[in-house]
């Protein structure tokens, strides 16, 4: 059913209780935006000169990340919830979450292209960060594809609940053991690197950017999800009439 | 109980194959025609990267075509009359069972055709074709609930592989690892660890396939 939390004028109290967190992303995404141009960074020559001239897109880019795989999580979870009871609130939130998860990823794809094209001359090189990003992205797009294919809705709730499920879990497993397959060539993996822009490495005056706005863009991800779960929500009592 | 109904059931799908010969006959044609035609486009001696993507790739193609069927061969009405008689579990595990059975002759007889026509390659036979019976098992368990996921859509061919080709990707890639390994070099170190994955993704899916296609069998 609809929200009806506020039915006679908004109540101050309440209204901070509940979106507190929607001002907090507002307010860390706007200070990242805008200091993310002016924070100084730190001197590099050489080799780095290319990452050091375009590190300002770490504020945005990672950010991309994070929050589509938190979406991808959320998503998993309502359909497990959506199958240990077929209530269809549960179904819209895992849809919307992979819907604003494929939007954040679609985001990270094209905010890392264009930061590869500058660093590393190509839109694409093959590295298991970027395959397993793609792998993702397809897996939710089939995922839709498996929904708009099916008419009566609890089924169409039920068979993509399953498929998200299984598609997830075998996606950790991809991401789990790609690594192993192939090295690493160019994007920053984790432990043990040198490379400037991993969080063990990053300078001092870039973090005071880069942490709140990784929480900003989680929240805003959130937020998104929410309110597509308010309007689904709105077209399917208004479908029912 | 769930062990004799597999038996009855698996020994069903077996009968069925049999009675219409066409189907598996179809099968058998689309693997030849299409390693015949990939030696037709080759006309040198190719190198080991090329065999090695070439087998999988075509194999991915023949288990898509051969499983596709799994869910849609046989009518509604049958199915509900298989629901009414047995359990869940038991139709998916003799369906896996089977199209087991299936991938394994299948994939040996793409295996033949292709030392046939492309050139033996292999280096670590024995390695090759534990790896091929582990990708057989792993092809047959993700394609048969992929099937029935796909079977409970407006079911076309498009469909199916693009459910699969992602989900399928941990386990091609593992396969072609290992595989290119055997093609390579004659010894087995490094390789324990990576049968050992497969061993690991091939549970994850059979277990993963057992709790959820309960929920997709019944209506």
């Amino acid at each position: 059913m609809t929200n009806n939390k506020y039915p006679s004028g908004m109540n101050v109290r309440t209204f901070i209780k509940e979106s507190w967190w929607k001002a907090l992303s507002g307010i860390l995404l706007i200070y990242a935006v805008i200091y993310g141009f002016f924070v100084p960074l730190p001197e590099m020559s050489g080799m780095g000169s290319n990452l050091f001239n375009t590190m300002r897109n770490l504020f945005y880019h990672v950010g991309m990340w994070f929050t589509m795989l938190a979406m991808f999580i959320t998503s998993f979870v309502f359909s497990i919830r959506y199958l240990s009871g077929f209530r269809t609130k549960y179904d819209t939130r895992s849809v919307e979450a992979a819907n604003t998860g494929l939007l954040f990823g679609i985001l990270g794809i094209l905010t890392g292209m264009i930061w590869a094209k500058s660093t590393w001359g190509a839109f694409w090189v093959r590295d298991p960060k970027l395959d397993g990003a793609a792998v993702g992205i397809f897996i939710y797009l089939a995922y839709l594809i498996l929904r708009g294919s099916i008419e009566n809705l609890d089924k169409r709730a039920k068979v993509s609940a399953v498929y998200n499920i299984f598609a997830f879990v075998m996606l950790i497993v991809f991401l789990i053991i790609l690594p192993r397959m192939q090295k690493s060539l160019a994007h920053p993996a984790g432990k043990g690197e040198e490379n400037a822009v991993l969080p063990m490495n990053l300078d001092q005056n870039m973090r005071y950017v880069f942490y709140p706005a990784m929480v900003g863009w989680v929240l805003l991800g959130f937020w998104i999800w929410r309110i597509r779960v308010r309007i689904r929500e709105i077209e399917l009592t208004t479908y029912d009439l | 109980m769930l062990l004799k109904e597999i038996k009855y059931l698996a020994g069903k799908e077996i009968r069925l194959e049999l009675k219409q010969k066409y189907v598996i006959n179809g099968i058998l044609l689309y693997l030849v025609s299409t390693i015949f035609v990939t030696y037709l486009a080759f006309d040198s001696v190719i190198s080991v990267e090329t065999w090695n993507s070439l087998f999988w790739i075509i194999l991915l193609f023949v288990a898509v075509n051969g499983i596709s069927k799994s869910f849609i061969q046989e009518s509604p009405a049958r199915h509900l009359y298989y629901y009414t008689i047995a359990s869940p579990q038991a139709i998916l595990l003799s369906k896996v069972f089977y199209n087991l059975l299936l991938m394994t002759i299948l994939s040996g007889l793409s295996f033949l055709f292709f030392l046939l026509l492309m050139g033996n390659l292999v280096m670590n036979m024995t390695l090759f074709l534990v790896n091929l019976f582990l990708g057989s098992l792993g092809l047959a368990s993700v394609l048969t609930m992929v099937s029935a996921i796909a079977s409970r859509a407006s079911h076309n061919f498009s469909l199916m592989a693009i459910l699969s080709f992602p989900i399928i990707l941990p386990l091609l890639a593992t396969l072609m690892k290992v595989s290119k390994s055997a093609l390579t070099e004659i010894q087995w170190t490094g390789n324990y660890s990576f049968i050992i994955i497969l061993l690991m993704i091939n549970l994850t899916v059979v277990i993963l396939a057992y709790l959820l296609f309960p929920y997709i069998w019944t209506d």
